[in-house]
């Protein structure tokens, strides 16, 4: 594996600092949560990020964008993960952005995405478990266009969005790739019907339902009945960005637990000097470091176009997740009673964990998925 | 730069097409394909003898020593490009021994030149063998607390004890060791000596491990004169030496958890739901950690690893490698309880299981690794 160039390193820089400073807890989302924003963000922030070009980070340069990769937005995502900052960049500029690039949506959305104007989400779940190839969603031919008939869930930011990447079925049944079509449907269509909903973290999805929404057939992001490979380009790209973010969050709240290690003290001495401590801390610092291994393996070979991102990407997202939730739960446990607290920043970890280790597929679908790749 | 490596990659291709024997590019299926060298080494094959003779001949064996010191010379892009080759046609490593992944890098670092134009070139060439005296009956986690008594004798250090778990000491031709030079000081009184195995007064005795081999010894010393000359790094300041060389100990051993590589799911095709799962969880696990172990190697390399990140590689491969060892024994029942059946190959899967316990012990155990890194990496108060 490479190590990362001067420029990674630089964007590495540029986002940790400019996370830590304007993306704090404490800035934007103990903020955004206790106005119960209807976002979950803040769109000032997102401008920010395009003041920095990062809106831009994986849209191509023959677009006004950095053209840069799967490498690069994990940098910035392990850095949105260590200060749980709410933000599209995730599903606008990592997911949508692959989903829609190198078809004519791209000209009509990527120049808002670049300005830090425009939110764009997936809407691909139909039930409580990421089972992406069983899209039910009827999509039907009539006129020049289609109707779409059916209902979503776990749309991230999908009331916030002014273009949902809607997963549907125009031939075929639930369970086959074939026949799953994408389209670019505006949030305002007519018989789209939108409930925000909070979720343990605060963020924001919606429940979407679908009655007889008309979209033109230019809606079609890429080929009628070949939706898959997009959906599944930019579901790697979702799942490196989510392992990369959960990195970050097993790295934040993990900084938390060492700092109330130093400095809190029991039986007259530091709770760190207890070597039943010392052992799970330095258990959780290898797990991490080997997560984060995973996470940038995973994007190294998406960006070098290698047979094996898939099993990559799958292993990242299933030891991250992995990896979070034992630095959650070992969070919350060292820190004892105050980890239990509201006011204490140790339990936002843990619910953001939870909404991300969720997110394009749990621990246990990807290691089936790793399964089913390695032939068993 | 990338003209000049590409130039080394075809030459090296073409080199080793023409010069690694077919046999010595079948994977390596038990330790008697393993080439030690040595001075009583017999080669398996007509193979083995030409395959060492080829590399060493080009300093390969250590492809990124010194040329002067019987080393490759290669540069940190070329010695990878070699590597990389070499697996390209699966050919084995030719020469495999505690000379080149633990005495040799510390004598790069502590040695004078003349040890390290003596000692280095041996190491290289596969001529001498070595093994390791470090751990004692009383002296295993708390290494620092070694009795093995050398006393200046003017022009000989005589050197007096006992040590335990010496690798292959029975196959050695020299030990590195680890003396007491002072009782004022405990790491302040060891220091670091060299010596033959052939020497009047040393004796060794295989111990029987409960997986049925016996790779470790005890070693005895009974009045052993060694040359004043033949200590590295100053008197009483051995302990420098042995802990860098631990660090090279823990690396070598921690590519250890990779095991025999490869998907155990595959390996083992389980047909039961819930072992599956296990063994699918722990696939991730391997696969994550085989990430790790690239991009340890990479930041190693390039001086940006921690120094004591060994001690957590070493303690996240090994306890790896015995979780491997417990699902292939899940995964093959009755099958796998057979102990020297000829369907069962001797054994293999019971007698690797039993061993590999012995992963997260030797070199370190994992709880001293985990105390290694609660102190040094997360800097912990009283670690």
């Amino acid at each position: 594996m490479a190590l990362l160039t001067d420029d990674q390193k630089m964007l590495q820089e540029t986002a940790a600092s400019f996370l830590a400073e304007e993306g704090s807890i404490a800035k934007q989302l103990r903020h955004w949560r206790s106005i119960n924003c209807k976002d979950g963000f803040g769109h000032g922030l997102w401008r920010q990020f395009a003041e920095l070009g990062l809106t831009g980070i994986c849209i191509p340069e023959s677009h006004g964008g950095l053209g840069l990769g799967a490498t690069e937005a994990a940098l910035v995502l392990e850095e949105i993960g260590r200060n749980l900052t709410p933000s599209p960049f995730l599903g606008t500029a990592v997911v949508a952005a692959r989903a829609i690039e190198g078809t004519e949506h791209a000209d009509r959305w990527f120049p808002g995405v670049l300005s830090g104007e425009t939110v764009l989400a997936l809407a691909l779940e139909e039930g409580p478990r990421h089972a992406p190839e069983r899209v039910a969603m009827e999509a039907k031919r009539q006129g020049n266009g289609f109707v779409l008939n059916g209902a979503k869930q776990f749309v991230v930011q999908g009331a916030s969005a002014d273009m949902l990447v809607t997963a549907a079925r125009t031939s075929g049944s639930a369970g086959e790739t074939n026949g799953i079509t994408l389209f670019a449907v505006p949030r305002d269509a007519s018989g789209l019907e939108t409930e925000n909903l909070a979720l343990v973290d605060s963020s924001k999805a919606a429940r979407l339902n679908f009655t007889n929404v008309q979209v033109d057939a230019d809606a079609v992001i890429g080929k009628v009945d070949g939706g898959w490979q997009p959906l599944k380009r930019a579901l790697a790209a979702g799942n490196a960005g989510a392992a990369a973010e959960l990195v970050g969050v097993a790295a934040g709240t993990t900084a938390l637990t060492l700092e109330y290690l130093r400095q809190r003290k029991q039986f007259g001495k530091f709770i760190g000097e207890f070597q039943a401590l010392q052992h799970r801390a330095a258990h959780l610092y290898s797990e991490i470091e080997i997560a984060r291994a995973a996470a940038l393996k995973a994007a190294e070979l998406i960006d070098s176009k290698s047979e094996q991102a898939d099993l990559y990407v799958s292993v990242a997202k299933a030891k991250a997740a992995d990896v979070a939730n034992l630095a959650v739960r070992e969070g919350v446990q060292m820190h004892g009673g105050i980890g239990m607290t509201d006011e204490h920043d140790v339990g936002l970890y843990m619910k953001r964990e939870a909404v991300l280790g969720e997110l394009f597929g749990d621990l246990y679908f990807h290691r089936e998925q790793v399964a089913r790749l390695s032939g068993y | 730069m990338t003209t000049d490596l590409d130039a080394f990659r075809a030459e090296t291709r073409s080199w080793l097409e023409e010069n690694c024997p077919t046999e010595m590019r079948q994977p390596i299926r038990s330790e008697a394909d393993v080439c030690w060298g040595g001075r009583n080494w017999t080669f398996k094959s007509e193979a083995q003898r030409q395959w060492l003779e080829a590399m060493a001949g080009r300093g390969w064996t250590v492809p990124d020593w010194p040329a002067e010191y019987g080393g490759g010379g290669l540069s940190a892009p070329e010695a990878l490009v070699l590597k990389e080759e070499m697996q390209r046609i699966g050919a084995r490593a030719p020469l495999t021994s505690f000379g080149i992944s633990m005495l040799g890098p510390a004598l790069l670092k502590f040695g004078t030149e003349e040890q390290k134009r003596h000692y280095l070139p041996q190491i290289a060439r596969g001529e001498i063998r070595w093994c390791q005296g470090y751990s004692e009956p009383g002296a295993g986690s708390d290494l620092a607390g070694l009795q093995t008594k050398a006393e200046d004798q003017g022009d000989h250090w005589l050197i007096n004890g006992q040590k335990v778990w010496t690798s292959y000491a029975d196959k050695a031709d020299w030990i590195f060791c680890l003396v007491r030079t002072s009782t004022e000081s405990k790491q302040g009184g060891i220091s670091f000596l060299l010596f033959d195995m052939a020497s009047p007064g040393v004796s060794t005795k295989p111990i029987l491990l409960i997986s049925g081999s016996s790779p470790f010894c005890e070693t005895f010393f009974d009045d052993v004169k060694v040359p004043k000359e033949q200590i590295v790094g100053q008197v009483n300041k051995g302990w420098d030496v042995a802990k860098y060389l631990l660090g090279h100990e823990r690396e070598m051993i921690s590519g250890m958890g990779l095991g025999m590589g490869g998907s155990l799911g595959a390996a083992t095709r389980p047909a039961d739901p819930l072992l599956r799962a296990e063994i699918a969880a722990f696939d991730v696990d391997a696969l994550a950690f085989a990430a790790m172990s690239e991009r340890f190697a990479a930041m190693w390399k390039a001086g940006e690893a921690h120094p004591a990140s060994p001690s957590m590689m070493k303690y996240a491969g090994t306890e790896l490698n015995k979780r491997r060892n417990e699902l292939a024994m899940a995964a093959g029942g009755s099958d796998a309880l057979e102990w020297d059946s000829e369907r069962s190959k001797g054994g293999t899967t019971p007698r690797s299981w039993l061993r590999s316990k012995g992963n997260s012990i030797e070199g370190g155990t994992s709880e001293i690794q985990l105390n290694i890194v609660a102190k040094h990496i997360l800097r912990l108060p009283g670690a």
